[in-house]
């Protein structure tokens, strides 16, 4: 059977100019849904199984019947701030092909009954912010959108704009997205209410990722029926997924929602790029529970991994060999989180850098079994106590890599440091270009 | 703001009539194209935009330069200061000529990014977020980068540099004046 792509098929050499675009058939799916009724569209989407790819997995039909009936105006903001660590995947549709996903905001918008569209970019991303603008205004210039008339055809008033962000991970979070839009600190917002019902500027929000909004012009044109049977259980279509780490061959890669993780790191990737056994994986971005080497023979499908105790998450994969050392690599996650908490709720701005100090004493040698008890404790008295999911995006690593290598914890701690030379980090680095051969696309 | 004493040239100037005019000047010029992407009655939103245009424009954001943007968008300083100082790519310290800012987050390391990093702290003599006695490099390590599949990661001046080598890395050093 061959390989459907939604996402990728255009990566990385295709002409991502509009004439480029148009004459891989791009517009067809907006052409068509200019024709049909709004309210169809929506219907469309929800038949579908479209999970948002963000990293919550929230079916992306539901959230936009979720908007109140008669509030205008209405706004939508696309978030590409892809900032969990392992995740890079959105930045390629920004590059390689961006009116795929201009195409996907304006079928939305059009849907919606939204007039004005921002796409929230993390500030690290200039290449891809260019790569957004000058295809905005390529579309502007054809009469696509930013006219009186979508497509010069359908009365629709339609302004889509890049946002630049300045470097902050948690403006990746919904409602600090929309404070970074306002022009303010990404400081999370107490839910409820949702964004659908007070968001940008207290007007009704939909918030939707990249990867979720690329697939939309394929829906419309091929049907959910398509879309859904590409995917399985009740998530829709392909994924991105971005592998990086210990693996022979990282990047991104299309695949069916329901694609086995051990398959991708074995085959896909072509397993470890030291040959040696595969000692962890992170399955969908840092925040993620880790799995073991012997635990990763399961469908990436939300639902599925859920039952083995993690999630798929962004989609990014993080694969470590048996070279890499387990309390390293957990006290550097711990630091991002440190670093990133916004401040604003105690738990998770005084937790997440005592979590840290105390990985990095274990990790120096001079950490004691208390220490351990401590770090057994901590996660669970800042889950669920903060404003937003830093706090257990913060916890949930800590909590997974201690359960499932607790011993390499204590033998720190009993043998007073590190046995997996100078750095921790393993094998594998610096060595990355002779075995892969200098990946430079990352795009499979 | 530290409590540390810090010399005359890390403060900056504080006032707005104390940045260079010719800047300032820039700065209004190119105000305009940022405020169109607002609603009028959302001026305030441009706050993140401005700043970093007047990061261009002035190097880093002094005092003063924080107020002026808050100025002319109609904002207290207290809302450009808390900005300035919340996101990680403005640098309300003066910095070196170029920005060398190195991802040491999980799949970089594992591709060498913190020996990367660990090597240019030693060779440039600095330390993390520290200038080049010659003031042209600072130097900082940061947070993932978006590059994972191409680690190890670097901006230079805000432009990504990824697969990264020891040469390639000399080789881009090396190239800035």
């Amino acid at each position: 059977m061959s390989e459907t792509l939604i996402l990728t098929r255009r990566w990385p050499k295709n002409d991502p100019s509009i004439d480029g675009y148009r004459a891989d058939g791009g517009y067809r799916g907006l052409e068509k849904a200019i024709g049909m009724a709004p309210a169809a569209i929506v219907d469309e989407v929800k038949a579908s199984n479209l999970r948002g790819r963000g990293g919550a997995g929230f079916p992306t039909g539901l959230k936009w019947t979720f908007l109140p009936k008669d509030v205008r105006p209405r706004y939508l903001c696309i978030n590409a701030d892809e900032s969990e660590p392992g995740t890079f995947k959105d930045r390629y549709i920004c590059e390689y092909d961006p009116h795929l996903l201009l195409e996907g905001i304006s079928i939305a918008c059009f849907a919606l009954d939204i007039h004005l569209a921002y796409i929230y970019i993390r500030g690290e991303f200039a290449k891809q912010a260019r790569s957004l603008e000058k295809a905005i205004e390529e579309a502007r210039a054809a009469g696509i959108f930013g006219g009186p008339k979508l497509l010069g055809k359908a009365d629709f008033d339609l302004q889509i704009h890049v946002v630049r962000g300045a470097g902050a991970y948690i403006c990746g979070e919904e409602s600090a997205l929309m404070e970074s839009v306002e022009g303010k600190k990404g400081y999370p917002r107490f839910k409820p209410p949702f964004p659908a019902i007070v968001g940008l500027w207290g007007k009704p929000t939909i918030i939707n990722n990249v990867e979720t909004l690329a697939n939309v012009p394929w829906i419309v044109e091929h049907g959910a029926k398509a879309f859904a049977d590409l995917g399985a259980g009740k998530t829709g279509g392909t994924r991105l997924f971005g592998v990086s780490g210990n693996v022979k061959r990282p990047g991104v890669y299309e695949k069916p929602a329901g694609y086995n993780l051990k398959k991708l790191i074995m085959e896909d990737c072509g397993g470890t790029a030291s040959g040696r056994p595969v000692k962890a994986v992170i399955p969908g971005g840092s925040s993620s529970p880790v799995l073991r080497g012997d635990e990763i023979d399961v469908s990436l499908e939300p639902d599925a991994i859920k039952a083995a105790g993690t999630m798929s998450g962004s989609g990014g994969v993080i694969v470590m060999d048996d070279s890499v050392c387990m309390v390293r690599a957990l006290a550097r996650i711990a630091m991002f989180y440190a670093e990133e908490s916004c401040g604003q709720f105690t738990p998770c701005r005084q937790g997440t850098p005592w979590m840290w100090k105390i990985l990095e004493k274990i990790e120096r040698g001079e950490g004691t079994l208390k220490d351990l008890a401590l770090i057994e404790q901590l996660p669970g008295n800042i889950m669920g106590q903060t404003i937003c999911a830093l706090g257990d995006a913060a916890a949930m690593p800590v909590q997974s890599f201690v359960k499932k290598f607790r011993n390499e914890f204590v033998e720190h701690i009993e043998g007073k440091g590190c046995k997996h030379g100078e750095t921790g980090w393993g094998v594998s680095r610096g060595s990355r270009e002779a075995l892969v051969g200098g990946n430079r696309h990352a795009v499979r | 703001m530290s409590h540390h004493d810090e010399s005359t040239a890390e403060r900056g100037p504080q006032e707005i009539a104390d940045l260079p005019k010719e800047k300032v000047a820039r700065f209004d010029a190119a105000l305009p194209e940022i405020l169109k992407r607002y609603p009028t009655d959302h001026k305030e939103a441009a706050m993140l935009a401005a700043l970093r245009r007047a990061q261009e424009i002035f190097d880093w954001l002094s005092p003063a330069a924080q107020k002026l943007v808050a100025n002319r968008l109609g904002a207290a300083v207290t809302r450009a200061e808390e900005v300035a100082t919340f996101y990680v790519m403005y640098h309300t310290r003066p910095v070196g000529r170029h920005v060398v800012e190195v991802c040491t987050n999980v799949s970089c390391s594992l591709a060498g990014g913190y020996d990367l990093f660990d090597h240019l702290r030693k060779s440039l003599d600095v330390d993390n977020g520290g200038t080049t006695k010659d003031g042209r490099i600072t130097l900082r390590q940061v947070e993932c980068l978006g590059s994972c599949g191409t680690a190890p990661a670097m901006l230079v001046d805000e432009e990504m540099h990824e697969s990264l080598t020891p040469q390639s890395v000399e080789r881009i050093l090396g190239g800035l004046k």
